[in-house]
């Protein structure tokens, strides 16, 4: 190969790392910038005055004074709302028949919008859900709801030949000559001063307990159920994993149940978690009934089988990085095996046992389908450390999906949605910079 | 081939102080009884037999250099003196090898003992990434001492023997790793002698080492000579003469010639280890 050729293939290899490095970047970028975005909207964002109701209501916090000089200012402008409704409901009555079938569903849809914006109206039954009680939290989906009030949506079915589409009607227009068509352009322009919106910052939202099925936030329970599943795996995982790493490299003696053990540990590093699920469920709680049903000892012990072969590895490659010289110093000085592994070898292989470790606590506070069958549950209060036993809990990853997918109103809690996405993010990047940390300091110990 | 076959396997040298001894050295040597004695000894790797039939009597006390070509079984012979080669799982061996009379390969041996009594220094220094008190205070720990003080005084004798104790004694508790590679080997020296060990095995201490920091460890065993039985494996011949009152030289895994290091540099009876020794082949 003549040395142009030489040089051209060179460049274009580095060519291609450094895209394959930059795509991997941008698709990270894709993923992690709404993460944070979004995520950090959670705590800070533009609330309302029925924020702070629903805070001194729910969790008697803030400055009752404040706020109720505050809900007096915003009942001054919304009292001309209901005022108007009032007026209009009179009105309804003096009409003929089938005029007033007609505005009665438009007035109920006018309602039921004010309802979501401004919460319960006067003569309002009390509602069942705390999620009714109150009217928009957050100024960015009281606009939203503001949009709904204005607006009618209504869908374009005219061409078959392309999708509906949908188009928005104004229903001030359908209230022409009414009393109410007033209402649309005043609550347009007063809504600032009937909601009240602030710059507001809920820590709660991570120290809170979830209010109505996480609809305000509210995630403490999640956040602490991960920690105890990731911490109690790795209670089980990590010293038997050690052990199992230092039979492996120091007492098993090469032959057919080694190798066979050996290539068992592999294989179970690579199984889907979900079977770890069904494995947890049937062996952990339906044969060995440590619990009556879920639990997060049911939990802790699943992960702690599905961590176990990466401790194992992790540890072992450890150990054998450790210089043979080591080995030898130690032993020529007439040390025990069991004393040269305790006092030399595992001390020189803590970094990497480390990290292998916390590698795994990572995987562990972060999987969900080991979980579903074994520990989590969707909405829940925080456990005592008692109950571990036999209570299952909140998590994080599993309460990620099931907020996302399954809640009824998946679509209104975008925002705890991506809260719980940033905070288990935040929690395994930490654990991560922890291990990178404490590998470090350890590193420069060994080194001197 | 035959020549060398039958030196090497010929009976056992009767050992006695007179064989290998200058005259002014005779009376270091007490007693000059077989510290350490093969009688038929052989060392295995798999097949492959390491070192073959070897019969020799090491003297108490006395310092004996070990040399021959690289791959002649020299570093293998030593090794087996404190069963070193046990982390070898192919190494076996056959014959007998005797120290203090008992058998190290004997059933009952226990060879945790056995290396508390052989220490050995290695070719690399190799202290442990901990610190140089800790380095020196292992092996103590290890044999039960755990008094602070008596581990001072251990530590501090122990570096003193090793001539190191004034270049360390402002930081024992710096990491040992951040000495140079003599310090480094010297202080390896020292944690061997705080077991107090009656034998010193060095593998090629020095090769690692440059000149200064060799003349330095020379100067050590110098010290210690008299107070241990020292075998040290060495690829440098002036080393060996300079250091040594007794010196064997291996040829392919047979010991060609034992003899006092006077006699074998000077007169030696083998033709092998004339050709060695004056540098015809290596």
């Amino acid at each position: 190969m003549n040395i142009g050729t030489r040089k051209i293939l060179d460049r274009s290899f580095t060519a291609v790392g450094i895209g394959s490095i930059v795509v991997m970047a941008v698709a990270l970028m894709i993923v992690v910038v709404p993460i944070i975005t979004n995520g950090i909207g959670a705590v800070f964002f533009t609330g309302t005055v029925e924020h702070r109701k629903m805070l001194f209501s729910e969790f008697k916090r803030g400055d009752s004074e404040n706020l109720s000089s505050e809900v007096a200012s915003s009942e001054r402008y919304r009292a001309k709302v209901y005022g108007m409704l009032t007026g209009f409901e009179a009105e309804l009555e003096t009409m003929a028949p089938e005029k007033k079938a007609e505005y009665k569903t438009k007035y109920s849809e006018v309602r039921t919008a004010l309802q979501a914006l401004l919460g319960p109206l006067p003569g309002d039954q009390e509602p069942m859900l705390t999620r009714f009680k109150y009217g928009q939290t957050r100024w960015e989906k009281a606009e939203e709801k503001l949009h709904d009030l204005l607006y009618e949506s209504k869908w374009d079915n005219s061409n078959p030949e392309v999708m509906a589409k949908e188009y928005f009607v104004s229903r001030a227009i359908g209230f022409e000559g009414t009393s109410l068509v007033k209402l649309f352009p005043y609550v347009k322009d007063n809504l600032d001063k009937m909601l009240l919106p602030e710059f507001t910052v809920y820590w709660g939202f991570i120290t809170d307990s979830s209010v109505d099925s996480h609809f305000f936030g509210g995630i403490w329970p999640e956040i602490q159920g991960t920690f105890f599943l990731a911490i109690g795996a790795m209670l089980f995982a990590f010293p038997l994993g050690v052990v199992a790493a230092v039979y492996f490299t120091e007492y098993a003696k090469p032959g057919f149940l080694n190798s066979m053990l050996r290539s068992a540990n592999s294989t179970l590093a690579g199984v889907p978690s979900i079977v770890f699920g069904m494995f947890g469920l049937a062996f952990f709680i339906n044969t060995l009934k440590v619990s009556e049903s879920k639990s997060v000892i049911a939990g802790a012990l699943t992960l702690a089988i599905m961590i176990l072969p990466t401790i194992i590895r992790a540890a072992e490659e450890a150990i054998l990085a450790v210089p043979k010289t080591y080995r030898e110093a130690s032993l020529s000085l007439g040390s025990t095996k069991w004393n040269t592994i305790a006092t030399v070898i595992l001390p020189a292989a803590l970094p990497g046992i480390l990290t292998g470790g916390v590698i795994s606590l990572g995987r562990a506070a972060g999987e969900t389908a080991p979980i579903i069958f074994t520990a989590a549950v969707s909405v829940g209060s925080a456990i005592g450390l008692a109950d571990v036993l036999s209570s299952p809990t909140p998590a994080l990853s599993w309460n990620i999906y099931n907020l996302a997918s399954e809640h009824e109103a998946a679509a209104q809690i975008r925002h705890v949605q991506y809260g719980m996405v940033l905070a288990l993010v935040s929690i395994v990047l930490m654990l991560n910079l922890s291990a990178i940390v404490l590998r470090a300091r350890i590193s420069k110990k060994l080194k001197g | 081939m035959d020549a060398r076959e039958s030196s090497g396997s010929a009976p056992a040298q009767k050992a006695t102080r007179d064989m290998y001894l200058p005259p002014e050295r005779r009376k270091i040597a007490d007693g000059g009884a077989a510290h350490i004695s093969a009688k038929e000894f052989s060392v295995y790797y798999g097949e492959f037999e390491a070192v073959k039939r070897v019969s020799a009597d090491i003297l108490s006390k006395y310092v004996t250099a070990i040399i021959g070509p690289s791959g002649c079984g020299k570093s293998t012979f030593l090794r087996s003196i404190n069963r070193m080669n046990d982390l070898i799982p192919s190494c076996h061996t056959t014959g007998a090898l005797l120290f203090d009379g008992q058998d190290v390969y004997g059933k009952f041996t226990d060879e945790v003992l056995l290396r508390k009594k052989v220490g050995m220094v290695f070719q690399k220094p190799n202290p442990f990434p901990k610190s140089i008190f800790d380095n020196i205070a292992y092996g103590p720990r290890l044999h039960g001492v755990n008094d602070k003080k008596k581990l001072m005084e251990i530590v501090e004798r122990s570096l003193k023997k090793a001539a190191i104790w004034d270049e360390v004694c402002d930081r024992l508790d710096k990491n040992a790793l951040g000495l140079s590679g003599g310090q480094q080997q010297r202080l390896c020296v020292a944690r061997t002698l705080a077991v107090e060990p009656e034998v010193l095995l060095l593998d090629e201490p020095t090769s690692a080492l440059d000149p200064k920091a060799t003349a330095k460890i020379e100067d050590l065993i110098q010290e210690l000579r008299g107070s241990y039985t020292i075998m040290i494996v060495t690829h440098n011949m002036q080393q060996a003469s300079r250091v040594s009152d007794s010196t064997m030289f291996f040829y392919e895994g047979l010991l060609v010639e034992h003899a006092s290091t006077a006699q074998l540099f000077t007169n030696p009876k083998d033709p092998m280890t004339e050709d060695y020794i004056t540098g015809r082949f290596s």
